[in-house]
């Protein structure tokens, strides 16, 4: 087995990235040294998917002995045990603290006086031939599932690195009240990518502890950058969530290296999918401390709360990490969740925030707001599909996520960009944006395309998430899809439609006050989610189905050869007919004539004569339910039904498993 | 199904279609105005609408209305090509609600008042109809074990057998998707006028005409959805697709006159009322049986 | 050439009138004299209407509405004036807001005269009018080939 330098390289070069940001305090200097930070980032996340795939795509383990990389790693856990007790201290939540120490305590306990003994795992006659295979000293596993997310992590993570270059610079022209600490955000932006690398290629349950802690702190810091009030308040909801879901993840992982003597992952998985009564109440609790990260109800209130950080933060924590770590350690444990309690209880609570989100959804306006709930709406179907643990919702959900990442990365890099020119984020205020705004109107049509319009691939995930749930017999599943899917179309829909409607004052345009490292990074996001629709067949057969018999041993026949050659035949007509229309359209003659307004238009379609013969501005607005479908009438009945099935079912596994 | 008449039937739609629905059309018309004790329009005035619509002055109030409406028709005529083509229905409605998405562009496109209020409207009958259409797919799923349009046509039993329930939420859902009272929302059919025309407002002549054509290659589409709930590998079922389309038909008829329109909320807690009601009940009891 | 007589759909419009021509009007799409007969529609929308049927005289303040209504309808396109107000202004004519007829403000083609016009009198105006509908196409269409193939104009 060779090594591979590249792998550290990717935890602690990002690392360093992060100390450089800091010290280098001329902004000149520090442009420069980011741009090439995230090109090398995104670069090395390539040679490493290379690499892997020059070494014959088989799963890798490395770094048995890693004493030193075991040290060190102790020595961050209590440092950032330290960074979050000085904050709570400092800011007065004394108790958010208590959240820290106790699982840094019990880490460091366990590492200290009982880590020694694992070796007793290999001893023991009463493992299966199966779990015999694992190795259980590695403390790196690679397969393709991990080169997923480097991938993502890497090239989403690394342009919003890029973006946020030019954005925060608008930003603080902006906004002159904030203090300037760019150095700050970019150090944070750079560290989160490094542990989010950490936390996706780990194998022992400690590291990816330890990743785990370092990205809520990082996430916490990020919310909390402009110390406002409001920032202040939500970035300590946030860490008290992720926190809390540390200490289950720190319980169950303690829990399980005891009981067992080991702290691998894929042994732990292994050991679910046989029924072990240890591990199913480890994997409960670690499912249950992924269902935080992936901010499923009760626990979204952190994410949408995280919208008042600047927009790069946000893009970073809505597509390429965070809240795709939870999604990604589902993905690992849904072998094992299939069929049991455990994979019931996660698929429901998936569900059901699939379908309250996005009601929630049609009644905001804000745009970034419509972007967080429908997150953590289409994340929720993500965790129903890792829940069901079926190989085709496993397939159904990773394009979930690889199409969700580009596209809301994308969606949130342009309202950020669209915010800076057009003063306002509001869905109302972007009326006819694609002729005041061009080019961001356009990348948003595509953005919001992606999201759930024919043939783009998050539709042939639903699809498939549908018909793998008919097949495990899951009515309310079923029933959550159906309906789930029929209220995202609606708030997509309606946004897609102001873009394309003619303004309300003036055709003229706006100054495009966008920086070009934005544009840059705006644009490859562009071609990179056409790229997929078009490429999605192919991405399936000769990547995501093999990853999907890496986890299961067996492949998932998900799209049958008919449909795949349809599929791209629709894809080209659907990507054909409005270009042709277009070419057809400019080619007619007509007839202007003013709109209808009764007879009283006053000429230009945009304003009427009124009944005392004044001259009245027409303004048009979307309906959006706020009494009905409101976040303030559902956020709080749905956080206690969701938080009273997850007690009760945990109660359920834990006693059942006990017993 | 062989190649041959795939190749047959979705040539016979493209061509037949528009012939079919709006000689359905007309029929509709005769019919309404027997039912309200009136002689009523010749059976063939929709075409003689839609001619005269196509040789009048062609007048626009916004450039790319025409550019979204191409868009429906092509959709909407690739939703029928496919279902008859015999290939997976999901897709099938997959594509028919993208090109609906497109005609609320049409809709919006405007920025006029009565135009964008319709296609608000339409926004919300999509939110009332997919639930129920998406149903339609997990019923035939479940009772042939395929999303295949070919292979339900032909399986040994007709699919109504095990989906009653999944039957009426899409025949009520029918309403919807065809526009007629009292759930006529957003294009307010005949001479009740209370948005204008809605969606429709600003289309005149040729636009116009586009739309009722594409409108006619929807209703073969919806109306042989209708037909695969009965159809089976027996040619003598193919009778009692027939019969139960014209019932079907001539059911919404019957609804379209004899109901006033109703608001849209109340329109959404009907449809979902029913879908889950019947749809929900007939999927529980499916899932358990079979 | 196109048939376009058996469609010709209306946009009613009423103008300073006292209500009896227009309640006519409606009248004339009841089952008694059913309307629809001959293809004949009320549309509210003058996009999509073929002939104004217009009620009632023209003030200073429906003048600009009843231009730009007439302006909107695409071609070719034909004005009924129902009722006496509409041809001549009526019993109003002298009032002080009262301009006149439909006439003065648009080109009326057919006049229906009657206080209140009879149902049988408007359907047999805008039967009258239907002919005249065919004959503006078709002057159209002579016109466009006169001019030869190159000259691209939709005008009626």
């Amino acid at each position: 087995m060779m090594e591979m330098p590249v792998v550290p390289f990717l935890i602690i070069f990002p690392v360093v990235m992060a100390c450089l940001m800091y010290v280098a305090r001329a902004e000149n200097v520090r442009r420069v040294l980011a741009f090439c930070g995230a090109i090398v980032i995104m670069g090395a996340s390539i040679v490493l998917a290379v690499q892997w795939f020059m070494n014959g795509k088989e799963v890798m383990t490395l770094y048995h002995e890693t004493e030193v990389a075991d040290h060190c790693i102790l020595v961050a856990e209590i440092l950032l045990m330290c960074v979050v007790t000085f904050l709570s201290f400092k800011y007065r939540k004394y108790w958010i603290s208590l959240l820290s120490i106790f699982p840094t305590c019990a880490m460091v306990w366990y590492e200290l006086a009982e880590s020694g003994k694992n070796q007793q795992f290999l001893l023991r006659s009463n493992i299966s031939a199966s779990v015999a295979a694992i190795d259980p000293a590695c403390h790196i596993y690679i397969d393709r599932l991990t080169i997923l997310m480097c991938l993502i992590i890497g090239i989403i993570g690394g342009l919003i690195a890029i973006y946020a270059i030019g954005y925060m610079q608008g930003y603080h022209n902006h906004h002159k009240d904030v203090e300037n600490r760019s150095h700050y955000f970019m150090m944070i932006l750079f560290l989160f990518l490094g542990a989010m690398y950490g936390f996706v290629l780990s194998e022992s349950l400690l590291w990816i502890d330890f990743f785990w802690e370092l990205t809520s702190v990082c996430s916490f810091l990020l919310i909390g950058y402009t110390r406002e009030k409001e920032a202040v308040h939500n970035s300590f909801r946030a860490l008290w969530m992720n926190l809390f879901g540390g200490c289950a993840l720190a319980v169950g992982i303690i829990y399980f290296a005891i009981s067992e003597r080991t702290v691998s992952l894929h042994v732990l998985v292994k050991m679910g999918e046989e029924g072990n009564n240890i591990a199913t109440i480890a994997i409960a609790l670690i499912a249950f401390a992924a269902l935080t990260k992936a901010a499923q109800l009760p626990f979204s209130t952190w994410l949408i709360g995280a919208m008042v950080a600047p927009t790069p933060s946000s893009a970073l924590l809505h597509s390429a990490t965070m809240v795709k770590a939870g999604i990604y350690v589902l993905f690992r444990l849904s072998p094992a969740m299939h069929g049991t309690t455990t994979g019931t209880m996660i698929a429901f609570v998936g569900g059901f925030t699939f379908l309250i989100t996005s009601l929630m959804a049609i009644a905001q306006s804000d745009g970034k707001k419509v972007l967080a709930f429908s997150t953590i709406s289409n994340l929720g179907l993500m965790v129903a599909c890792a829940g069901v643990g079926h190989p085709e919702t496993i397939w159904a959900g990773v394009f979930l996520m690889i199409f969700h990442a580009i596209s809301k990365s994308l969606l949130f890099q342009d309202v950020g960009a669209t915010e800076n020119s057009l003063h306002s984020r509001d869905v109302e205020d972007m009326h006819g944006l694609i002729y005041i705004l061009p080019r961001l109107g356009m990348f948003m049509f595509i953005g919001i395309a992606g999201m759930f319009l024919a043939p783009f691939g998050m539709l042939i995930s639903k699809w498939s998430a549908l018909r793998a749930s008919v097949d495990e017999r899951n009515i309310i599943l079923v029933l959550f899809i159906v309906f789930g899917s029929a209220t995202t179309s609606l708030y997509w829909t309606k946004w897609m439609g102001k873009l394309v409607s003619h303004t309300h004052l003036t055709e003229a345009k706006m100054n495009d006050v966008t920086k070009p490292t934005e544009m840059i990074s705006l644009s490859v996001h562009a071609v990179m989610m056409v790229l997929l629709c078009m490429l999605f067949p192919l991405l399936s057969t000769i990547y995501v189905s093999p990853l999907i018999k890496d986890m299961f041993g067996e492949a998932a026949g998900v799209l049958p050869d008919n449909i795949l050659i349809m599929l791209v035949a629709i894809i080209l007509l659907v990507f054909a007919v409005p270009i042709i229309s277009f070419v057809y359209s400019r080619k007619m003659t007509f007839n202007r004539k003013g709109a209808y307004m009764n007879g009283v238009n006053t000429g230009d379609d945009r304003s009427f004569v009124d009944s005392f013969g004044e001259r009245k501005t027409l303004w048009l607005s979307n309906h959006y339910y706020k009494d009905l479908v409101g976040s303030r009438k559902l956020m709080k009945p749905s956080q206690i039904f969701t938080l009273s099935v997850l007690i009760v079912m945990l109660v359920i596994i834990i006693g059942g498993a006990i017993v | 199904m062989t190649n041959m008449t795939q190749i047959l039937l979705v040539v016979g739609y493209i061509l037949l279609a528009p012939l079919i629905g709006g000689l359905l059309d007309g029929f509709d018309r005769k019919i309404s105005a027997r039912m309200q004790r009136r002689v009523g329009p010749p059976l063939l005035q929709p075409f003689y609408d839609v001619i005269k619509l196509f040789s009048k002055q062609v007048i626009i109030v916004s450039r790319s209305q025409i550019f979204f409406l191409l868009s429906y028709f092509v959709l909407i005529v690739l939703t029928g090509a496919m279902f008859f083509a015999g290939t997976d229905i999901l897709l099938c409605f997959f594509v028919m609600s993208t090109g609906a998405t497109f005609l609320y562009f049409a809709g919006m496109v405007t920025s006029t008042p009565y135009s964008t209020m319709g296609a608000n409207r339409e926004l919300i009958q999509m939110l009332a109809y997919e639930p129920a259409v998406l149903l339609t797919c997990v019923g035939f799923y479940l009772a042939e074990g395929t999303f295949n349009v070919g292979e339900i046509a032909t399986s040994k039993y007709s699919a109504i057998m095990y989906l009653p329930g999944f039957f009426i939420a899409f025949v009520f859902i029918l309403t919807i998707k065809m526009r007629k009272s009292p759930f006529d929302l957003s294009t307010s059919h005949h001479m009740h006028q209370e948005l204008v025309k809605g969606l429709t407002t600003e289309m005149g002549a040729r636009n116009l005409a586009i739309f009722q054509v594409t409108e006619w290659y929807e209703n073969v589409f919806l109306l042989g959805v209708v037909g695969l709930y009965i159809i089976n590998k027996s040619y003598y079922s193919l009778i009692a697709v027939a019969a139960v389309i014209l019932v079907t038909y001539f059911l919404e008829i019957l609804i379209d006159n004899t109901s006033a329109r109703v608001k849209a909320d109340t329109m959404i807690k009907l449809s979902w009322g029913v879908t889950i009601f019947t749809a929900g009940i007939n999927l529980i009891i499916l899932m358990i049986i079979k | 050439m196109a048939n376009i007589k058996r469609s010709p759909w209306l946009l009613h419009y009423d103008g300073s009138s006292c209500n009896g021509c227009d309640i006519e009007v409606l009248a004339c799409l009841t089952p008694v004299y059913d309307a629809e007969r001959f293809g004949i529609m009320n549309t509210g929308d003058p996009m999509q209407a073929d002939i104004l049927l217009i009620t009632g005289g023209i003030n200073a303040q429906n003048q600009p509405t009843v231009k730009q209504l007439y302006e909107q309808m695409p071609r070719p396109k034909v004005v009924v004036a129902v009722g006496v107000c509409a041809c001549t202004g009526g019993v109003f004519k002298e009032c002080y807001n009262i301009l006149g007829g439909a006439d003065t403000t648009i080109p009326v083609d057919i006049y229906v005269p009657g206080c209140a016009a009879r149902p049988q009198a408007i359907i047999d105006g805008i039967v009258k009018a239907v002919d005249l509908f065919q004959k503006r196409l078709e002057e159209h269409y002579a016109k466009k080939r006169g001019q030869g193939r190159n000259e691209v104009s939709a005008n009626g």
